[in-house]
């Protein structure tokens, strides 16, 4: 079976074709940033784009998204290392407190932005409530797709 | 000289790390009195300091040596390290789980070495109780800990620049200033980078850090500026570095199931069909070992149950959804949260079992009452849900050496924790930090690296074993819920004369709590009142207890500061006066101790926060503004929250106002984040989160039935920090108890309902 993740196609060989996307990520090829939190489509930390559209790796089997384009966190940033705009203004908001569910914060942010430029408070609520943040940085999380959208002044922290 | 640190630390704090607050303040000074002058030798043509102590300092001199190992290298103390490049390397000492200590830490040594932070890069240190005292992430205790070593730390490597500097140039110290990464000579217009100098300063003799001059605050260019974490670019894309993320050459994966019941014993399981499953390459049987339901950082104890080992996390889960155990549940837990709360019940109908403290004379004042208050309040056990799911990787090597990787929040105790169980000296035993995905308290507790590490042991390989969510769910030391049966007494002129609490708690059945179920019996508001008595009854658990965030004021807040509100509306007065009118005169209970209630500080913080959030406002129906206080971890913390309530119970919280006082403010974004986090995870589990038990059963296993708060529901919130000039204090914690009763009493405000039981979903509210 081929998988074609952040534009990279990888032989997954006789793969059990029923083991989900996001433990063939982590554990087959070594792209551990999605992240496991429930296994039961509850928490999305483990969310990655297929074809574009934000779904959670956990609730895929693997066979299901063969031959589609896959992008991992690991595949946000540009081939020379740019950072996404979501994802420089999650430094500069200084969102993540653990950061554990941030990959997946990020790949639902990106999503969102990308079909919805310019959203409001209650599109970011929308979109982004599937995700759990366990350390509350929710306000955070809504201010930097604000900033990474150019509605909303940096607040500024120093890196 | 205040160079010795001397910290106590809250009283519902578990008593390991009361032990390493103690440790840290008799050990402290004596490991940064030694002064790492040991010349070690010539690398690259320059000099390398290294340390005069044992197998940590040898493994920290590894530590060093993996940075410009070619190059003359700058290391003047286990906190900084500078290369002649200028890059500046400081050590994060403590496990970073989410509360910033990996940029908090550093950013004080930083401050006072003046170092450019843009050309600083912080490293995770070894663990070694010889080069760092106590490492752990509890408390609220790295800041108040460790500012004042880590400023000399800083100060000391500065003082050495500047003392290279003056012989380079050959000019006095006393000419010379310091700008970040650079040694200036105003008078010539000459300046020495930090990397031109290591050579130089390498050199020379460690100045004794009890007496080098430290800055004047005025002149900080760092602290309480925002930084952003150090880790935020590895965060947000996606590098490895928590504990799931560990992978080594032939890594095995396992999982490790345990009873339905807690403590039931595994007596016999289908072994053959599940060694047969793809991926699998083995399953056993392992024996409980030790008391594992007691909290226990540093106890080599684990649960009897059945571990899978297989090629991946998911071979090994899915075997496990297959296994079929045969289990002995004689000496389980039968116990019953339904049974505990009508039992509690029963408890408050009778006299105490105790007295635990009474001060004035309570009986008197309340015969004397014009008005008497009566309220029991209810809160359940809860799970911490680290996001992270609980994981460790062990290697158990032939050589009898042991290799740990394990995101947990107290490393050295986990180290004990596997020494014991190996049988092996501690010094074979060497643990890598890795991040947490969270803690709450979860990750002081080390059964996940005790359980690899035997497994490792058996099999004789590397191998992460991956706790699944359900088994995270099922296998906490929960928050341990509790009840309190209060009377108020209001006397003729309307103030609180006297106050009683029936604490009702669990015990393993003599009279000491379980872990973190413990009452002080000077709780406030039982140290400012006239009058007051403490009194507990207790029944007996077989459940698993132990710290989560901010342990006993976490939910003690939620019941006292509740009590007080329906004080204040039983005597007709406005619940910020009433407050204020029981702090009393300002006046700090214990004179010097940082874990003693400031009543000045208090007042300020609950005024702070009432301005900030228009109290007073007269609110449309169905919105309410509420009030709450509550001192811990040596934080003065007053929230406001404004919600509303619809007619079917429907509750929005709209924001919440926090007024904090934790002293001067190190990094003002973590500070701020902490506090936000805080107040969500408060409202978070005061609106769904309980974790129910029958049979001894825990009946959650997953977020679907355990609803942690979402974006769409939370609230706004507003952080005010007072930044006094007492010592700095840890931020994790002390935000998060006032929020739900904040959140509480405005739902009162706005409806005329008092909540007396949490989840606010069992009385019927919902967002």
């Amino acid at each position: 079976m081929q998988l074609n993740v952040n534009g990279r196609s990888h032989d997954l060989g006789d793969i059990d074709p029923s083991t989900p996307l996001l433990w063939v990520l982590r554990d087959t090829l070594g792209l551990v940033g999605t992240k496991y939190g429930c296994g039961v489509g509850q928490c999305s930390a483990c969310t990655v784009h297929v074809n574009g559209a934000p779904v959670q790796s956990c609730q895929l089997p693997v066979q299901s998204v063969a031959d589609q384009r896959i992008t991992t966190i690991e595949g946000v940033a540009g081939e020379d290392g740019a950072l996404h705009p979501v994802q420089q203004a999650w430094i500069d908001e200084d969102v993540a407190q653990c950061g554990y569910c941030q990959a997946g914060q990020i790949m639902s942010a990106v999503a969102l932005l990308e079909s919805n430029p310019k959203p409001t408070d209650r599109d970011i609520d929308s979109a982004m409530s599937r995700n759990i943040c366990r350390c509350g940085t929710y306000n955070r999380i809504r201010n930097a797709i604000h900033v990474a959208a150019g509605q909303a002044p940096k607040t500024g922290s120093a890196s | 000289m205040s160079y010795e640190p001397k910290f106590t630390i809250d009283p519902y704090v578990p008593d390991y790390l009361k032990e390493s607050v103690a440790a840290m303040n008799t050990a402290a000074a004596r490991v940064s009195r030694r002064q790492f002058i040991k010349v070690t030798g010539f690398v690259g043509g320059g000099l390398v300091l290294g340390f005069t102590m044992g197998p940590g300092a040898r493994r920290a001199e590894a530590q060093h040596d993996a940075h410009g190992a070619a190059a003359a290298k700058f290391t003047p103390n286990a906190y900084v390290q500078i290369t002649p490049d200028g890059t500046v390397v400081l050590y994060a000492k403590n496990p970073d789980v989410g509360q910033g200590v990996k940029t908090s830490l550093p950013m004080i040594v930083a401050e006072e070495l003046d170092a450019d932070w843009s050309k600083v890069r912080v490293e995770q240190s070894v663990i070694s109780m010889e080069l760092y005292g106590p490492q752990f992430a509890g408390g609220s205790t790295a800041i108040p800990m460790n500012y004042d070593i880590l400023r000399r730390a800083g100060a000391v490597a500065r003082a050495m620049l500047v003392s290279a500097a003056a012989q380079s140039l050959d000019v006095p110290e006393s000419e010379l200033t310091t700008e970040p990464g650079y040694v200036v000579h105003a008078r010539s217009g000459r300046r020495l980078g930090y990397g031109e100098l290591t050579e130089q300063a390498a050199t020379l003799p460690v100045p004794d850090a009890a007496s080098v001059k430290l800055k004047d605050p005025k002149d900080f260019r760092l602290l309480g500026k925002r930084i952003t974490g150090v880790d935020n670019v590895k965060v947000v894309t996606g590098q490895p570095m928590f504990g799931i993320d560990q992978r080594l050459p032939n890594m095995q994966y396992a999982t490790y199931v345990k009873a339905p019941a807690i403590g039931a014993r595994a007596v016999s399981a289908n072994l053959d069909h599940v060694k047969s499953m793809p991926g699998v390459k083995d399953a056993f049987l392992m024996e409980a070992k030790g008391n594992a339901i007691e909290f226990n950082p540093a106890g080599d104890t684990m649960l009897s149950g059945v571990a899978i080992v297989a090629d991946s996390t998911w071979a090994a889960f899915r075997a496990a959804r297959e296994l079929q155990v045969q289990w002995d549940e004689s000496g389980a837990s039968s116990d019953s949260w339904s049974g505990a709360v009508a039992e509690a019940q029963r408890l408050a109908g009778q006299a105490p079992q105790a007295t635990l403290g009474e001060t004035g004379n309570v009986d008197a004042a309340f015969a004397d009452a014009d008005k008497t208050v009566e309220g029991f309040y209810t809160y359940p056990f809860v799970s911490h849900a680290d996001l992270e799911p609980q994981n460790c990787t062990a290697w158990c090597k032939d050589d009898g050496s042991v290799e740990i990787w394990a995101p947990t929040q107290t490393p050295q105790a986990a180290v004990d924790a596997v020494a014991a169980l190996l049988d092996v000296p501690k010094d074979k035993v060497t643990l890598h930090q890795l991040r947490g995905g969270g803690g709450f308290g979860r990750r002081l507790a080390n059964d996940s690296v005790v359980e690899v590490a035997a497994i490792s042991k058996r099999i004789g390989a590397p191998v992460k074993a991956q706790w699944s969510r359900e088994d995270d769910m099922h296998f906490d030391y929960y928050r341990p819920g509790g009840f309190h049966s209060f009377k108020g007494a209001i006397d003729a002129s309307g103030k609180l004369a006297a106050f009683e609490d029936h604490f009702i708690t669990f015990t393993r059945g003599g009279s000491m709590p379980i872990s973190a179920a413990t009452l002080s019996p000077q709780e406030f508001p039982a140290n400012v009142l006239p009058n007051a008595r403490i009194a507990q009854s207790a029944m007996p658990s077989k459940m698993p207890s132990g710290p989560w965030r901010a342990p006993g004021s976490n939910a003690i807040a939620f019941a006292v500061q509740s009590f007080l509100h329906e004080c204040a509306v039983a005597a007709n007065r406005d619940h910020l006066e009433f407050l204020l009118e029981i702090m009393g005169e300002p006046r700090w209970l214990a004179p010097g101790n940082p874990q003693a209630l400031n009543t000045e500080r208090a007042a300020t913080v609950i005024k702070l926060a009432a301005e900030k959030a228009g109290w007073g406002r007269t609110m449309p129906r169905g919105r309410g503004l509420g009030l709450a206080f509550h001192f811990s971890h040596a934080g003065h913390f007053a929230e406001v929250a404004e919600v509303s309530v619809d007619d079917n119970r429907r509750l929005t919280v709209h924001k919440v106002t926090v007024a904090g006082d934790i002293g001067p403010i190190v990094n003002l974004s973590g500070a701020e984040n902490q506090c936000q986090g805080s107040v969500i995870d408060g409202f978070s589990t005061a609106m769904g989160l309980e974790i129910t038990f029958e049979n001894g059963r825990v009946e959650q296993n997953n977020f679907d039935r355990y609803p942690i708060l979402r974006m769409n529901k939370a609230p706004v919130v507003d952080v005010h920090f007072v930044e006094s000039d007492y010592a700095p204090t840890g931020v994790g914690e002390p935000a998060l108890p006032p929020a739900a009763p904040a959140i509480c009493n405005a739902i009162y405000a706005a409806t005329g309902h008092r909540v007396r039981t949490l989840p606010l979903t069992k009385e019927g509210f919902s967002v």
